[in-house]
């Protein structure tokens, strides 16, 4: 089903019009209301008047994952904190997490877009959706919650973890869909027949999978295992959350909602607009955020753009999905993690040198970090236990910091690669199969 | 009483070990105990050697991880019920002892304990008159 058929299967011209008129609104609304944004654009020597068309979003300013963090807590927000009625977070490059704003109007975008979400995805008010996501400070949990609500589903809000219960209230509730990362989706498949259950115990017909990417092959095998339909859906917290973008029945490529995001291609090295068909950086504009409105975020996700017609009748111009990044993001369980993060952890800590190797894996399909650092030689003990509250106090101080569990083990000093060039700090094992 | 315990931070590795001994052997350097305490993940070796400050140097221009850490060392009568009489003096005490190991030097019986706390412990020693040994009496 076309949730809002009127944006949705709007024409092409008529939607460079709307996103005209958007971009006009929001370059006032931003010039006006965040120094930030007045100040970037005065260096540039633009005036809001320049902008007249959608066409003028090149004379704009970008913004980086690391402005967000200059800015920390609330300092792009465009409206007093009396008008933002929730607040996200998601962990920033360094000790600081990236903090969003909503108003209620971007909460009711949000429903929006999510609601053309599901619906591509055929998701109705018969179902009753399981929402595996993580709720809280994630926009995960939260996001996709209040956009099934819309829909008119049966939302069961059991947040991320706690596998055998997941499968208990699957099988004795009869969820009919899934949303969560495809990974956990694949370990819940997995864990089927250990805790006694087979498909047939299950009402589960369609899967919401995002917040890290994947590939074409493991939405057909995630597909196969679980005997449902498996739909991509994309977002970021900077953006808004999940429901930026989702692919509908034909999978060729996610729509994304521009009436609201407008997306660019660019190259991550000039960082000019690319030509349509070309792979580069996405970057986003938020056309109608009131909360923190961001000109040209630059996402680092690596994709390209299609605005020939889909099949299935949308307009929407398509992306395609994300299988790479520009820069060294991982993402851990849907949890976003740079490598400067655990660095700042280890320097703030001053136990250990700053010396690590993180090694990524996928164990029974679940992300698993192993942490080597090295052990400084004026830390060391003589005892076995001494060295293990050593590696346990990391272990802790990492999953405060980075919401993941780390294992850490101590290695002896300079076993670690030096570099002369990039450091090579991660050993990433999972394959994207 | 205090004796000088080299201890080296060791990586489960093959021929590890091996690798700290042939560092001691051509510096010349004699070792009269030896024990290992492992983990899934790493080892820590702890001697006791001829010359200890030497050790540390020549270890630690190899890289290795090492330290000097300060454990009693007593002398037991060779008999049964020895270690025992003593262990019972310290538990009495409410010591906790962090690890121990033992070896004959000549016709001695040596203890070395590494307690947790190292000044009541010594306290227990004199009080009791436990026979102790110095680094010396071990030509270290």
């Amino acid at each position: 089903m076309i949730w809002n058929k009127k944006i949705e299967c709007i024409s092409r011209l008529e939607m460079r019009a709307l996103q005209g008129e958007k971009l006009k609104e929001l370059v006032n609304h931003v010039y006006n209301n965040v120094t930030f944004y007045r100040n970037r654009m005065d260096e540039m020597g633009v005036k809001p008047a320049d902008i007249q068309s959608i066409d003028d979003i090149v004379k704009l300013p970008f913004t980086y994952k690391t402005d967000l963090r200059d800015h920390y807590p609330f300092g792009l927000f465009a409206v007093p904190m009396k008008e933002i009625v929730r607040v996200h977070a998601s962990s920033g490059t360094t000790g600081k997490p990236t903090t969003v704003g909503y108003t209620i109007k971007d909460i009711e975008n949000w429903r929006e877009v999510l609601a053309r979400c599901l619906a591509m995805a055929g998701i109705s008010s018969d179902d009753i959706m399981q929402v595996s996501y993580g709720y809280g400070l994630f926009t995960g949990g939260l996001g996709v919650h209040y956009g099934a609500e819309t829909v008119g589903c049966s939302v069961i809000p059991i947040s991320g973890g706690n596998t055998r219960r997941q499968l208990q209230l699957m099988a004795d509730f009869g969820s009919t869909i899934l949303a969560c990362t495809p990974s956990y989706a694949l370990h819940l498949a997995d864990a089927l027949a250990e805790n006694g259950y087979t498909l047939a115990d299950m009402k589960l017909k369609i899967g919401i999978f995002g917040a890290e990417p994947w590939t074409e092959n493991m939405r057909l095998e995630l597909e196969k295992k679980w005997g449902i339909k498996a739909f991509d859906i994309y977002g970021l917290s900077e953006i808004m959350g999940p429901g930026v973008a989702n692919d509908c029945e034909y999978h060729a490529g996610l729509h994304v909602h521009e009436d609201h995001f407008y997306p660019e291609i660019v190259d991550p090295i000039t960082k000019k607009p690319l030509n349509v068909g070309e792979e580069g950086e996405l970057v986003f504009t938020t056309l109608t955020k009131e909360g923190i409105p961001l000109l040209r975020y630059n996402t680092r996700d690596l994709s390209t753009l299609n605005y020939e017609k889909c099949s299935c009748g949308r307009t929407s111009v398509r992306m395609k999905k994300i299988t790479g990044r520009s820069d060294d993001m991982l993402i851990i369980r849907g949890v976003n993690l740079f490598p400067s993060q655990i660095e700042h952890v280890l320097l703030e800590m001053g136990e250990t040198s700053a010396h690590y190797m993180l090694y990524v894996d996928k164990v029974n399909n679940l992300d698993t970090l192993e942490l080597q650092v090295e052990l400084d030689e004026a830390k060391m003990v003589d005892t076995i236990r001494d060295l293990q509250n050593l590696s346990k106090k990391i272990e802790h101080a990492l999953n405060s910091a980075l919401g993941l569990s780390v294992k850490v083990t101590l290695v002896e000093p300079k076993t670690i690669a030096r570099s002369e060039g990039k450091a090579v700090r991660v050993i990433d094992k999972r394959k994207l199969a | 009483m205090k004796i000088r315990q080299v201890s080296v931070f060791l990586e489960n590795k093959t021929g590890h070990l091996n690798q700290v001994l042939a560092v001691l052997a051509r510096n010349k350097i004699n070792i009269n105990a030896l024990t290992v305490a492992d983990s899934s993940d790493y080892g820590l070796l702890r001697m006791l050697v001829s010359n200890p400050m030497q050790a540390v140097e020549v270890l630690k221009a190899e890289h290795f991880t090492v330290r000097i850490h300060e454990v009693l060392s007593l002398e037991m009568d060779a008999e049964p019920g020895s270690m025992s009489h003593i262990l019972d003096l310290f538990t009495a005490a409410d010591i906790c002892i962090e690890y121990v190991y033992a070896f004959s030097f000549g016709s001695k019986s040596i203890l070395i304990i590494r307690p947790n706390d190292c000044d009541k412990a010594i306290e227990v020693v004199n009080l009791n008159n436990l026979k102790s040994i110095s680094e010396h009496d071990l030509s270290i």
